[in-house]
């Protein structure tokens, strides 16, 4: 038979690649769309509470802020800033978007991202210090390495146990989140405290601070987050690792039966993902902080989740997902000091993106599209890999 | 009554999808009383035709008359309230909830505004069941019934919805063949009574032996209509293939050389660490078939699954072509030249969300050409994707496709022509055949037995007692985890095997007597 008409498949005509590629991003796009409405919402409800009382203009003077802060705007010299500041802020996102996004194609939930930005952060922080004085691209290079391999330890702590024990990954990383926290608490307070200081906290980085390149803070380690996005593709979908990676997240037991490994690939997927958020950390502390104290603390590795879900896991997606929650925390600073509004409507609109997403039947509803669902597969994939219990 | 008004008639029924023309003026006449079979390969536009008629789809041109008047159907509930009902093939159960819950869901008998009248509902239901020859009780778990039963409580829940038309979407594919007589008399008894009855089916066998009418659909257009007194299988295979098919492939004489597979001793056990096989010892020699029939669960899984590197043995020996591979995992017996088509397609055959060429690369895309060192090469492995397509007949649009989106019978190719390239020195089929239309076994089949010819042995396991005897150059009959009896495959009686199969001895006076063990009815298979 020759190219007869397909018969086969009836009821599924294929779906073209420009068709594809609209699907993908028609609902994360929605999403975000519908997030600014009730952000907006907010903003109108919370103008009641001013003495100007109710206040419909409010979220448009407020988005525009936040456009201007981020870079968006006519003035030059404030053009600059802002997106110098988005792209700071996006780099550490894109990292942590990445090591949730990895994860997720070999079907693991990492709920760690934090953990493991954390033991990044605290690793580069105490070997930049102790090298403080060798020359500028040792020091540099060795105090980096030490954030990747403390993150993808990290990392490697819950794959090696699901891969082993089957014990559920977004179970352990969660419970390795606090262990993270508290082990800054007790190094810094001891081993790593820096003398000399009124409060506790590492020592100074001296030649480890990886140097700023252009403007009052654009550093050179955000080129680490723009080369880990294609390579972070190709090993996807140009290596025969990121092959195995895909297909043990899709489907374990063929994996098994087509000679992979699935704990194998379940332990360095984790640790992967693990090395991309201490990457992450170690360059913020590199890059930016300078050091961290007893109580360091944030957000960066939950807000990655966010990320690498709007990004529907793809890295091309992740990076602009995380410029635009870039953008969002570069401006928001200059949106609370021109009308008033609280920094945190960014955090909110931020989770109500992440809530739409999540029930993204909700924005198809409201625009009634059809477009599929597409990146929550993964999600899916990690609910049916545990209750089958497929490691075994 | 031919004078009479059919109860549905469908006319010119046309929907196209984007690019596809699902029914393309497709004309349905359902009489009051009849059993007419909907006869059609996976994908010729059966389903697409139901689910206009039960208000799923809306047709791009035709009309729907029930009972000689023009309707518009909106839904599913529409479809309900003019005594339309559907079977589905898969039970839209709820295992926790007990028969008569499940059948007053959407359609409670009530008391008053508030309770439903439990009594009431569960005498109709129980008088229901015997007015067509079966005791169900309304209170037992829908979860804790057989398949068989569910499928009485899918059928009572149209009854209890007073439905005058109901269509079964392949009743049959998930029950035993004494089951399935015994829903065919429930069948026949509702068309007694008046009911008409859409039956949908791709097996012969059955369409001939219940319908009173058989349509034939074939890529979405009506290609015959046929009485079963005068049409055969050969006729309607041809109908609904398009062209001659030979149900029964021509194996020819095998000439089998020295042992490829040995198997001397070998104990497995099950996810339960109960002794699965015990002491299994077999011999395949290269360029024959060997086939193992057994009714289900008696091992085979197990069996298979030590041979092909999914599970460890317990003890035992296995060797290839003079080497011992006891225990040796899926990449190196890959490596060895061994082929596998798993019982569990989707399970284990394909990654479903994976494009065709990269479920064609499953096991050898680390290899060169399609990789060099780490890195994929992307025009080797779509070379070879095409190269596949083509020579295997796999019916894709693209190799770039999802693998989802073809038919059964054409993602079983993708995997047949993914492991029976490659002089393969061992070839072992796992239910090779399950659930695929009749072009797709003959094809499989076909390949199979040239595989064989080429110097392949080839260990076949089918619960399908026909396809094992229809393939097998030898027969082994495997009962409570051992070989019970080795038969010559040309020469082997049904009756013969189908005994050993549920008893495990071959007397006649020892099936009578047996332990209750395993039904043989159950893989027998319907004889023809």
């Amino acid at each position: 038979m020759t190219d007869a008409a397909p018969s086969g498949f009836a009821d599924q005509p294929r779906p073209s690649r420009r068709r594809r590629l609209r699907d993908a991003i028609v609902v994360p796009l929605l999403a975000v769309f519908l997030a600014f409405i009730v952000g907006s919402i907010l903003i109108i409800l919370s103008s009641l509470l001013t003495p100007d009382g109710l206040d419909f203009t409010l979220p448009v003077r407020a988005y525009l802020a936040l456009l201007q802060g981020a870079g968006i705007t006519l003035d030059p010299e404030v053009a600059v800033n802002g997106l110098v500041n988005t792209i700071v802020q996006a780099a550490p996102l894109t990292l942590g978007g990445l090591a949730v996004g990895v994860a997720f194609k070999a079907g693991l939930f990492n709920i760690g991202a934090n953990g493991q930005f954390l033991l990044g952060a605290l690793a580069a922080a105490g070997v930049g210090a102790s090298v403080a004085t060798w020359p500028a691209p040792a020091a540099i290079l060795v105090s980096l390495l030490a954030g990747c391999v403390a993150g993808a330890a990290w990392g490697f702590v819950p794959g090696a146990l699901k891969a082993i024990t089957g014990a559920h990954e977004v179970v352990t990383t969660i419970m390795l989140n606090t262990i993270a926290a508290s082990i800054i608490g007790w190094l810094v307070t001891g081993p790593l405290l820096a003398p000399g200081f009124s409060f506790a906290r590492t020592g100074d980085l001296g030649n480890s601070a990886i140097p700023v390149i252009f403007g009052r803070n654009l550093n050179a380690g955000v080129f680490l987050s723009i080369i880990a996005v294609p390579a972070i593709w190709f090993l996807l979908w140009r290596s025969t690792l990121g092959f195995q990676i895909r297909a043990v997240g899709a489907n374990p037991s063929a994996a098994r039966y087509a000679g992979m490994s699935p704990r194998l690939i379940i332990t360095l997927t984790m640790s992967l993902a693990g090395l991309l958020a201490g990457l992450a950390g170690a360059v913020e502390i590199l890059g930016a902080t300078g050091f961290v104290t007893a109580s360091y603390g944030t957000n960066i590795g939950y807000d990655s989740i966010t990320v690498a879900l709007l990004g529907r896991t793809h890295p091309v997606g992740i990076l602009l997902a995380a410029l635009l929650f870039g953008a969002m925390r570069a401006g928001a600073g200059l949106m609370q000091i021109t009308t008033g509004i609280p920094v945190e409507i960014v955090d909110i609109i931020q989770a109500i993106v992440l809530l739409f997403i999540a029930a993204d039947v909700i924005v198809r509803r409201v625009f009634r599209t059809r477009a599929s669902t597409g990146g929550f597969a993964e999600l899916q994939t990690v609910t049916k890999s545990y209750s089958e219990g497929v490691v075994h | 009554m031919p004078t009479d008004v059919p109860a549905l008639e469908m006319r010119g029924i046309t929907k196209r999808y984007p690019g596809v023309l699902a029914n393309d003026h497709i004309d349905l006449t359902l009489k009051r009383g009849e059993i007419h079979a909907l006869l059609g390969e996976n994908g010729a536009g059966k389903s697409t035709l139901m689910n206009i008629l039960y208000g799923l789809a809306v047709p791009n041109e035709g009309e729907i008359l029930l009972d000689g008047e023009v309707v518009a159907i909106n839904g599913p509930a529409d479809a309900i309230a003019r005594g339309i009902s559907m079977v589905h093939q898969h039970f839209m159960l709820v295992p926790v909830l007990t028969v008569a819950e499940n059948i007053l869901l959407g359609e409670e008998t009530m008391a008053n505004a508030i309770f439903i009248d439990r009594r009431e509902a569960h005498r109709r239901i129980v008088e229901l069941g015997r007015r067509f020859g079966f005791e169900i009780d309304p209170e037992a778990k829908v979860g804790s019934l057989s398949v068989g039963w569910q499928q009485r409580v899918e059928i009572l829940k149209a009854l209890y919805r007073e439905s005058r038309i109901l269509v079964l979407d392949e009743p049959t594919a998930v029950l035993t063949p004494q089951e399935t007589e015994e829903i065919f008399a429930v069948l026949r008894r509702l068309a007694a009574e008046g009911h008409s009855i859409v039956f949908i089916s791709h097996k012969l066998y059955e369409v001939l032996e219940i319908a009173d009418r058989i349509t034939v659909i074939r890529r979405g257009r009506v290609v015959g209509e046929r009485l079963p007194s005068e049409t055969t299988e050969d006729d309607l295979a041809e109908l609904m293939v398009g062209r001659d098919v030979q149900l029964i492939v021509d194996r020819g004489v095998s000439h089998p050389g020295a042992p490829t597979l040995v198997v001397e001793g070998l104990r497995v056990n099950d996810d339960r660490g109960r002794e699965a096989v015990r002491g299994v010892d077999l011999s395949v020699r290269a360029g024959e078939v060997f086939g193992i029939a057994g009714v289900a669960g008696n091992g085979q899984d197990e069996l298979v699954e030590a041979l092909t590197g999914l599970r460890k043995p317990s003890g035992g020996k296995v060797t290839l072509a003079g080497h011992d591979v006891t225990g040796l995992g899926a990449r190196d017996l890959n490596e060895a030249h061994v082929g596998f088509v798993p019982g569990d397609r989707h399970r284990y055959g394909l990654v479903l969300s994976f494009s065709v060429e990269d479920n064609i690369v499953l096991t050898s895309y680390y290899r060169p050409p399609f990789a060099r060192g780490m890195i994929r090469n992307d025009e080797a492995i779509a070379d070879a994707a095409r190269g596949a397509i083509k020579e295997y007949d796999i019916r894709t649009p693209s190799e770039k496709v999802p693998v989802s989106t073809l038919s059964g019978g054409n993602q079983q190719k993708v995997i047949v022509a993914r492991e029976f390239s490659g002089e393969p020195q061992l070839l072992i089929l796992d239910q090779p055949t399950r659930g695929l239309d009749v072009g797709s076994i003959e094809f499989i089949h076909r390949q199979a037995v040239s595989r064989r010819d080429s110097g392949t042995a080839v260990l076949l396991v089918s619960a399908e007692l026909d396809e094992v005897l229809e393939l097998s150059d030898r027969i082994a009959v495997m009962y409570r985890g051992e070989i019970v009896a080795i038969r010559d495959g040309p020469t082997a009686e049904k009756e013969e095997i189908g005994l050993l199969m549920a008893t495990g001895r071959r007397d006649a006076a020892a099936a009578v007597t047996a332990a209750p063990g395993p039904d043989v009815s159950a893989s027998v298979g319907p004889a023809a």
